[in-house]
């Protein structure tokens, strides 16, 4: 019963991660951008977050209202004053230029909120949970995180295979010069992009600011799980991604239950074991 | 509607250090078709992305419906109402049939061409509207990539070598369909290797050779042996 219980926290977990993932997944499928700033983003909209709860004294879950268009304009603004510019042939100016932006983002936040961590109180919500029998028990805030997951990765889905929008990023991702060439303005398109990507990180960072402790430093290693989990679920897939963020829960809180200190490390075994056997992913897009 | 839609004045165009093009100039008059031929590498498939905008230009080498338009970037170009079927079709391949056509008409000119004017154009596409755009046989395939640039709605049609590859009897097809479009008041140019098919299609013919005009006329008084002098410069 103990390892039903860590196989549900695992796939709740994996909400989390998929939502890490969709984002950075989403910018590299259609623009080829490899966004090393992406952890550190979704730390910048927890401390977002952080000011709205405190200016408004909104729960953390309303003031998404706030973060999510804040972190879409931010990405917009970002996409079209600086990585437009990186684009190329070559994939390694933006990886600088976000790698730049990476260290920029953790400085500027150690300097306005110092090195202390915090953390966002969603109230009551947070210490809920249903009872599941057996003596198992969801706990709302998870289950909630893990749902939100869904409807982003569902909404992803649709917005990408049935609005003219979602045609346009695929159309861009297909042939940039030829997109351009059918009246597709390719910077504007980059620009939704990467704001549909932060809108997304905006809701990833507050349920991790909700969730857990957070500081200016914490950005790199949400990366790296959501590096992970696009890379096990397989590039392309929507779904995939999901399932490859619940693959990385479920590896870390079995490795948790083992013994404490191999939480991390039983995530990373299972990323280079997919790696190792498939690197194509578990679900790699299906090439028409 | 002013007499001449599309103006090419002294046109040089540039790849890095290569010069591709060399005061090229050329004027079609709205309803008019022209021909550009020429060799391979002559500069054909270039001028063509000139007059789309795909490449960076001084304003006035390209002067369209009256504008100075050389520095404009292609999606603007496509607004005024010029539209490129690329060489080698160039669809978009993760697209269905359809959501290819409807990229074309993402801006929303308005105009003659929908859906399913195309459709009525080319029927086999309507048959084929979901599948995946690589799955069509290579005469599908261009007349998607016709369809896409129509769905814009455009004044200029620009096709390139739409003949590439395509077996005689399909081409046939596709150029017959070329009349129809004409008739819905739209401007051609279009890029050929096959120079019989130009002659016949177009009123007025271009040839380059090595970036610059070799001969331009009437492609009613141009005889066999002009036009071989000027296709290779011997």
């Amino acid at each position: 019963m103990e390892w039903l219980n860590t196989l549900l926290q695992g796939v709740l977990l994996g909400g989390l991660y998929a939502m890490f993932a969709a984002g950075l997944s989403l910018i590299f499928g259609v623009m080829r951008l490899v966004n090393i700033a992406h952890g550190d983003l979704i730390v910048l909209a927890a401390y977002i977050a952080l000011v709205t709860v405190q200016a408004l004294g909104v729960n953390p879950i309303v003031s998404l209202i706030v973060v999510v268009p804040a972190m879409a304009a931010i990405g917009y603004a970002l996409q079209r004053g600086v990585l437009n510019r990186t684009l190329g042939d070559d994939l390694l100016p933006p990886l600088l230029v976000t790698f730049g932006l990476s260290v920029i983002i953790q400085n500027g936040l150690l300097e306005l909120f110092t090195a202390d961590s915090v953390k966002l109180n969603a109230g009551a919500i947070e210490v809920q949970s249903l009872p599941v029998g057996g003596g198992l028990a969801i706990g709302v805030l998870p289950l909630l995180q893990f749902l939100l997951a869904v409807a982003v990765i569902g909404g992803l889905q649709w917005l990408f295979y049935r609005t003219a929008l979602g045609r346009a990023f695929r159309a861009t991702s297909d042939d940039q010069a030829v997109a351009q060439l059918m009246g597709l303005n390719n910077a504007h398109v980059f620009g939704l992009a990467m704001a549909l990507s932060l809108a997304i990180v905006a809701i990833a960072g507050v349920l991790l600011a909700v969730r857990a402790n957070f500081d200016p430093a914490i950005g790199p290693a949400r990366l790296i799980f959501g590096f992970e989990a696009v890379i096990i679920g397989g590039l392309g897939s929507m779904w995939g991604t999901l399932a490859g963020g619940v693959i990385l829960g479920v590896a870390q809180t079995i490795g948790a239950q083992l013994d404490p200190g191999w939480n991390l490390l039983a995530g990373h075994i299972a990323f280079l074991i997919v790696l190792a056997l498939r690197p194509e992913g578990l679900f790699p897009k299906v090439q028409g | 509607m002013p007499e001449r839609l599309l103006e090419v004045r002294a046109l040089d165009a540039h790849y890095g250090d290569f010069q591709a093009l060399f005061g090229v100039s050329m004027t079609l008059a709205a309803g008019e078709v022209a021909a550009v031929i020429g060799a391979n590498g002559a500069g054909k498939s270039t001028l063509l992305r000139c007059i789309a905008g795909a490449m960076r230009l001084r304003a006035d080498a390209i002067v369209f419906d009256g504008e100075p338009v050389g520095d404009q970037p292609a999606h603007a170009m496509v607004a005024r109402g010029v539209a490129l079927v690329p060489e080698g079709r160039r669809l978009f391949p993760s697209l269905t049939v359809e959501e290819n056509l409807q990229i074309g008409g993402q801006l929303g000119r308005p105009g003659p061409w929908n859906l399913k004017r195309v459709y009525e154009l080319f029927p086999i596409l309507a048959e084929r509207r979901h599948q995946p755009a690589p799955s069509l046989s290579g005469g599908q395939q261009q007349m998607v990539a016709i369809g896409r640039a129509l769905m814009s709605n455009p004044r200029l049609l620009l096709c390139d070598e739409i003949s590439l590859g395509l077996a005689p009897i399909v081409i046939r097809d596709i150029y017959a369909q070329l009349p129809r479009i004409v008739a819905e008041g739209i401007s051609l140019i279009i890029v050929e290797q096959d120079i019989v098919q130009a002659l016949k299609t177009a009123r007025q013919v271009t040839c380059l050779q090595e970036g610059r005009v070799s001969l331009q006329g009437d492609a009613s008084t141009l005889t066999r042996e002009k036009i071989s002098a000027a296709y290779f410069g011997v």
